[in-house]
């Protein structure tokens, strides 16, 4: 059980393949991995029900689940949210168009520049508006920048939660030094509001991209010793192999996205599949995982950011001056129509959904929030396991709570 | 100097060595684990109260007795005072027929290092050790909280499965030592010329093994579990009461780095004292090297705490039953059978340390070259391109 598995997908391969091709590839590989099967049970079940959060350390916000227990095992999960419900896609109908971008910050808020690029997105695809060369790769730095910080986030706090306390600060060191860089772009740390609909709100600023460069170079060692310190670490293992298995299929069925569904086989990443900014132009792996465990999910988004590292490199090398803004009306007065756009955030499938009506604001603003389809799966994942495994699978699927209220 | 009369001397041995003592090296283990953690963590740790944070430990008293001590409203009332009591009491007990070193002058008073020597030492200290887990599982239970019950129905299984196989490993020792008595331990290995932790190094890494899980620390601390069970046990506990699980606790780890100094490492006695190249280690008093080498033990459970994650109840106790107790039934038996091949004499025990020393030579290294093998394939995993 605890050989190596290696990722899938020759790169070759992955870099012809269009949208079409893997939605089919993953649709077939997915029903290759077995589901758990409840334990028999030898004794009397006797049931308590345990309120797990809103204040607990492990929800990683204010989660609360009600869970049945027998023992320590579970019998059945229900998640209970919205204790940071803001209203948020009603707030985007009552605003402009550009005044949404800072709600967009509070949502996700371990990964605000994702959330910017998708709203953005949806209305310049509203506006159908070019994108200058030098602002895409710039939001694609940001983006990548940003779901190194959001893996680091999970790495070190899915680590805590199953009492790895160290790996937590090694990550947090290197998220510090990623706040910096943001920090330094668009003067905020967590909340970046650092993109403008057509484009960008500033240049970088002198110097920025060769301590980026530095960062970069120093990256892969750093994620050597997290993986150091977790990956073949026998209690780690025993953890989460074969903790919270789901297949491909019901991956799919479920609608979870991002590394859970990567992690089931399924090669299904939108900066491939359906490629925004120049993401078609760069060269990079989507990994998977065969398995659909806590410990493939773990070796997906460590990869992953390898892979983020890889990105970086190439979007700095491709770096020329150039305009960071597109031509945007001044007013921005889209014509009546409904739109969809999306992109791959750290967490999976982050998508808005506009219905504009020809006015300056959105009639309608609807958000495909990545954390709250995969906290679905939860109750499934969770059944049949134990409390100590709860927490593992909470810190697995990774969700801020931000994203799941709104 | 009639006031200091043999009984009057061993009151004040009890009251600086079983209370004055551990209340101190309790808090200096305290603050030694936060800095150490903090370094170990690539942060700081307290650094503010007093020169280099060294009062940190007072501030935390201070801050502990001065709350407020809540009790939950339907708690049992009784037991829930009781319990920490219950965790403190057996630990610091122990400490009294620990032999922290040969008699010492002071002034014109000649006294040895311990409370007393009794001729059931060991198994006074297993004895009284296992009560401190009442401690826990009543304190759990009497909070009327449900991750508390839960925490302390963790550590009631925990603890008693653990109690065997650190039982077992002693028992092996008792066969080199023949005498349960601690002073008789550490004399035994004196005239042996040989520390028992060479002929017994399976049961040394299965006593500590079980000492960790005994005293609910990483990676076996399920009873508190922070991030499961919220503190598990002493969830409800605060104020003075909860200094007591605390202190208990720490007691309780200097208890067992205690014994498995005077079992294993030879007590008071410097590294190899017959060798006379090595006659220079004796500038350091025998007192000295005992808190040496128990300073190491507490060092291991700090490196633990912060280098591994948590074991899953079932995997505790699997890691328990089926590995450890059977281990230590076998290592008995080729202990007794190291004894028995060479009556009279120690030879046997040399064979004996040879042979464990080399696998575990070779177990290291084999687990090195594991390690080294699983990485390389993982990297020979990952696209070329993706590793620069």
């Amino acid at each position: 059980m605890n050989d190596e598995r290696p990722i899938t997908g020759a790169e070759k391969d992955q870099a012809t393949r269009t949208g079409e091709d893997l939605r089919a590839a993953a649709l077939a590989a997915a029903e290759s991995v077995p589901v758990s099967v409840d334990p028999p049970t030898l004794f009397e079940v006797q049931e308590m029900e345990l309120n797990f959060g809103p204040q607990h350390p492990s929800t990683h916000g204010v989660l609360r689940l009600v869970i049945r227990v027998d023992g320590e095992r579970i019998l059945e999960t229900k998640p209970d949210v919205g204790y940071l419900h803001r209203g948020t896609e009603k707030l985007f109908e009552t605003e402009t168009y550009p005044m949404g971008i800072p709600h967009t910050d509070r949502m996700d808020y371990v990964a605000a520049a994702t959330n910017n690029h998708a709203f953005c997105l949806t209305i310049e695809k509203l506006l159908a508006v070019e994108i200058p060369r030098r602002a895409q790769l710039i939001r694609v730095i940001l983006d990548e920048l940003q779901r190194l910080s959001s893996h680091l986030v999970w790495l070190g706090t899915s680590g805590l939660d199953l009492g790895a306390v160290t790996p937590f600060w090694y990550a947090f060191r290197e998220r510090e030094q990623i706040l910096d860089f943001f920090e330094e772009y668009c003067g905020a740390r967590l909340t970046l509001n650092c993109m403008r609909i057509g484009g960008l709100p500033f240049d970088l600023t002198a110097g920025w991209v060769e301590r980026l460069m530095e960062f970069v170079d120093d990256l892969p060692s750093r994620i050597d010793d997290y993986e150091q310190l977790l990956t073949d670490n026998r209690i780690w293992k025993k953890r989460t192999v074969g903790i919270g298995v789901i297949s491909g299929q019901e991956c799919i069925e479920w609608g979870v996205t991002g590394p859970v569904l990567r992690a089931s086989g399924v090669e299904w990443d939108l900066r491939r599949a359906q490629p925004y900014e120049c993401y078609d132009e760069l060269d990079f792996a989507i990994p998977t995982r065969v398995n659909g465990d806590t410990y493939d999910r773990y070796i997906v988004r460590v990869q992953e950011m390898r892979q983020s590292v890889r990105i970086l490199r190439q979007c700095i090398d491709l770096l020329e001056p150039g305009e960071f803004r597109g031509k945007v009306p001044r007013v921005i007065k889209p014509i009546a129509e409904e739109v969809y756009a999306s992109i791959e955030s750290p967490k999976g499938e982050l998508g808005f959904y506009c219905v504009s009506n020809g006015t300056n604001r959105p009639y309608r603003m609807h958000v495909r929030p990545p954390s709250f389809i995969n906290l679905q799966a939860l109750p499934r994942l969770a059944k049949g396991h134990l409390v100590s495994d709860l927490v593992a699978l909470i810190g697995t699927i990774d969700i801020v709570l931000g994203e799941v209220d709104r | 100097m009639k006031v200091l009369t043999p009984t009057v001397l061993t009151y004040l041995k009890v009251v600086t060595l079983v209370a004055v003592v551990p209340a101190i090296v309790g808090f200096v283990v305290v603050l030694a684990e936060r800095r150490l953690m903090g370094f170990m963590q690539v942060r700081l740790g307290p650094n503010r109260v007093g020169p280099k944070g060294l009062l940190q430990g007072v501030a935390d008293l201070v801050k502990l007795v001065t709350k407020e001590d809540i009790m939950p409203a339907r708690a049992e009332r009784t037991v829930f005072f009781l319990a920490p009591v219950l965790a403190v009491i057996p630990a610091l007990t122990a400490l009294a027929v620990i032999p922290f070193g040969p008699a010492v002058r002071i002034g014109k008073i000649k006294t040895p290092l311990w409370v007393t020597d009794v001729n059931i030492g060991l198994l006074f200290v297993l004895a009284i050790t296992s009560i401190g887990v009442y401690g826990i599982i009543l304190g759990g239970w009497a909070s009327n909280n449900k991750y508390s019950l839960l925490g302390g129905l963790r550590s009631a299984a925990q603890l008693v499965s653990y109690e065997v196989p650190m039982g077992l490993a002693l028992v092996s020792v008792l066969l080199l030592s023949r005498s349960l008595s601690m002073v008789e331990i550490v004399h035994r290995q004196a005239s042996l010329h040989l520390w028992f932790i060479f002929p017994g190094l399976l049961a040394f890494f299965i006593y500590f093994v079980s000492g960790v899980a005994e005293t609910n620390r990483n990676p076996f601390d399920l009873p508190e579990a922070e991030s499961e069970l919220v503190s598990g046990f002493n969830t409800e506990y605060s104020g003075v009461k909860f200094a007591f699980f605390f202190l208990g606790e720490y007691a309780a780890m200097i208890v067992i780095s205690c014994v498995a100094v005077t079992v294993f490492l030879g007590g008071w006695l410097p590294p190899f004292p017959h060798v006379a190249a090595l006659k220079f280690l004796r500038i350091v008093p025998p007192f000295g090297w005992f808190l040496i080498k128990a300073g190491l033990f507490l060092f291991g459970y700090i490196w633990f705490r912060s280098t591994f994650p948590r074991y899953r109840f079932d995997q505790l106790m699997a890691l328990g039953w089926k590995w450890l107790i059977p281990t230590a039934l076998a290592n008995i038996v080729i202990v007794a059978l190291a004894i028995l091949a060479t009556p009279g004499r120690s030879n046997g025990l040399f064979v004996l340390s040879y042979i464990f020393g080399g696998l575990f030579v070779v177990m290291f290294l084999l687990a090195k070259l594991r390690q080294k093998l699983a990485r390389r394939e993982r990297l020979a995993a990952i696209p070329a391109s993706a590793v620069e």
